[in-house]
């Protein structure tokens, strides 16, 4: 069983201590009972709205919605368990990792951390438990890495805010109880808290996706959505708000990725011992230990990678730059893992009997959200010449 | 209602078992351990009638230091505190000593209602300890549930075995219940944490008034005098199917007693 580990490899199980090993430790029996068995069978046919429901109530029970905030029926343990949670969850999947990143790191997140009492006690702890799901509405059809020049605004009528506009590439979208919009306003963007059966909301779900199928991913149209004047999150004024939300979601990126890679790593360690070719078996010719070392190389720097910005962000010095600095690298790493992986399945490797083309498709889509690579590029060559290029 | 729930630190069995060479008892030091996967089932039996009539579920395990694992899971799961019965003179206990040590720690404890067990350990897997605990104690004794209520002093519970059959005992009683009895909890986050704060006690023989040579492998009444690996599986037999691929499965199974 040691040789098959190749997170073991550099015992970074020290690395973690008691609480941290019992949290993953569940979050993997978790993810084993109740995502394993169907991830092919919901990447196949798209997860349905009835099952994100009870996947999230699920999730809820257990503690890992909203599980690194502090009161309102959340867990509130620290960041590398939260960190650990999101690398046992992408190791089922991507899409399952983002049903809780969206809900605990953007949606439920941004009410914690900017909302007001009242916003707080009337949604998280339905949030928490999973009764209601959550939504994030930044991005839109034409503005991705550019927010700033986002369409969507809110308008004041009255004490009333009118929003109209339309967002893009919502995780969540068609199945939540409530989306946090951003929007522009005369004071700049502002953060709101829609219910989603407002009149003149709608989120239609986006089909015909080659990636993160067992994910919700939808749109969401604001057509005169009248909120009264508390719908606004008071504590958030400008791009502040959701980038620091976007930070939350990345952090659990860094470790998600290394879970995604680490699956089709094991996969791909079984495969090979048990595959013969020539009459031996393929783990045991030499182009394949290369690739094979290579990958568990880039894995375990990758978890090492992650662990750091992990105790960084417990003592509370943890940098947006570093956060970018491990998006940058872990999921580039277990895009390339995965890919590598597929090879060595050869044929196999293309079907949903094997976890590995599923993880690389649906890496193509964590390359680019919460920040594409190359605007992490952008971030780190700002901070080593002070020179900023994003446009 | 006040429950002892008694919970076993065991080899992983997804690991390699092995035995210690001098006295070929089951080495529990150098491997990986959990809690045995038929305790859960006691624990979540336990937090289910305590949570129903607000009781207090204590876990108890005897062995080595690593075993207080088995309790921290307990916790986890729920259970409100830990015993932890640890005493190098307990190396190589039978189950007729642990029995005793067991008897006398729950004679500390004070007054239970109930004692739940698993239906086996997943290591040594006898099923007598309950039993004997019973027999000991002076309590009722209910084995292999797989179905269990209680209402004031009386136990009600389906007994699983060759005929099924309802049967009442008043409390203090044991039940041992079996894998079909309910599905455990993952233990929560919140568990998690909140199992740290815990309070769980470590108790000697001397605590428990019980003599160092009452115990351990000098006074088991049996001892392994040797043992050897099971030897490694071989390949299954495959049936072509020629047309009389059923006669030879079925010729198969009757040659193992199977039909």
């Amino acid at each position: 069983m040691t040789a098959l580990n190749p997170l073991q490899l550099l015992g970074v199980d020290h690395l973690l201590d008691d609480e941290e090993k019992a949290i993953q430790e569940t979050v993997r029996r978790f993810v084993d009972d109740q995502v394993r068995p169907h991830v092919a069978e919901w990447y196949e046919h798209e997860l349905d709205a009835d099952t994100v429901r009870q996947l999230a109530r699920e999730a809820g029970k257990l503690g890992l919605l909203g599980m690194h905030l502090e009161g309102y029926g959340c867990a509130g343990t620290n960041a590398v368990s939260y960190g650990l949670a999101c690398l046992e969850l992408e190791a089922g999947d991507s899409g399952v990792r983002s049903l809780v990143s969206v809900q605990g790191s953007l949606a439920m997140f941004a009410i914690w951390k900017f909302g007001s009492e009242e916003q707080k006690q009337r949604w998280l702890p339905g949030m928490a438990s999973g009764e209601l799901i959550g939504c994030f509405g930044l991005t839109e059809p034409d503005f991705g890495s550019n927010p700033s020049a986002m369409r969507t605004r809110a308008r004041r009528d009255g004490s009333d805010w009118v929003l109209d506009g339309t967002k893009m590439w919502i995780t969540n979208g068609t199945v939540s109880d409530v989306a946090i919009v951003w929007a522009q306003t005369d004071d700049g963007i502002r953060g709101f808290v829609v219910p989603t059966d407002t009149p003149g909301f709608s989120a239609p779900s986006i089909s015909k996706k080659l990636s993160l199928r067992a994910s919700v991913t939808s749109e969401l149209v604001l057509d005169g959505v009248r909120l009264p004047a508390d719908a606004v999150l008071p504590e958030a004024s400008g791009l502040r708000g959701p980038l620091s939300c976007l930070n939350e979601a990345r952090f659990g990126i860094v470790f998600g990725a290394v879970g995604a890679a680490r699956d089709c790593l094991h996969a791909t360690l079984e495969y090979a011992r048990d595959r013969e070719v020539f009459g031996k078996p393929l783990s045991s010719f030499q182009l394949t230990q290369a690739k094979l070392a290579d990958m568990t190389l880039e894995l375990q720097k990758g978890f090492l990678l992650a662990m750091h910005l992990g105790r960084l962000k417990d003592d509370e010095r943890l940098d947006p730059r570093q956060v970018s600095m491990g998006k940058l690298n872990n999921v580039r790493e277990a895009l390339g893992i995965a890919r590598e992986c597929r090879t060595i399945l050869a044929a196999s490797g293309i079907t949903l009997e094997y976890p590995v083309l599923r993880h690389a498709n649906n890496l193509e889509s964590v390359l680019t959200y919460e920040g594409t690579s190359e605007i992490h590029q952008l971030v780190i060559g700002q901070a080593l010449t002070g020179e900023s290029a994003f446009a | 209602m006040k429950i002892v729930v008694l919970v076993k630190h065991v080899p992983d069995a997804a690991a390699d078992r092995t035995f210690h060479e001098a006295d070929h008892t089951t080495d529990r030091v150098g491997v990986d351990g959990i809690l045995s996967e038929l305790d859960e089932y006691a624990v979540e039996e336990a937090l289910k009638l305590a949570g129903s009539e607000s009781g207090e579920v204590i876990a108890l395990t005897m062995g080595p230091e690593g075993s207080a694992d088995a309790i921290k899971r307990a916790l986890q799961m729920g259970a409100d505190s830990g015993v932890h019965v640890v005493d190098d003179a307990l190396h190589g206990s039978d189950a007729l000593a642990t029995s005793h040590v067991l008897a006398e720690a729950i004679g500390k404890i004070g007054e239970v209602d109930l004692v739940l067990t698993g239906m086996a350990s997943t290591d040594g897997g006898m099923s007598v300890v309950p039993a004997m605990l019973a027999e000991r104690l002076g309590f009722a004794h209910i084995g292999f549930v797989g179905e269990m209520s209680v209402d004031g002093g009386t136990v009600r519970a389906r007994r699983d075995s060759d005929v099924t059959e309802t049967v009442e005992a008043a409390t203090p009683a044991i039940v041992s219940v079996t894998d079909q009895i309910n599905e455990p909890r993952y233990p929560s986050f919140k568990g998690i944490m909140a199992a740290k704060k815990k309070p769980v006690e470590s108790w000697s023989l001397a605590d428990l008034g019980v003599a160092a040579e009452q115990v351990g492998l000098d006074a088991a009444w049996s001892q392994v005098q040797s043992v050897t690996k099971r030897p490694e599986r071989t390949q299954g037999e495959v049936v072509t199917d020629d047309g009389d691929g059923g006669i030879k499965l079925a010729e198969f199974l009757a040659s193992r007693k199977f039909i």
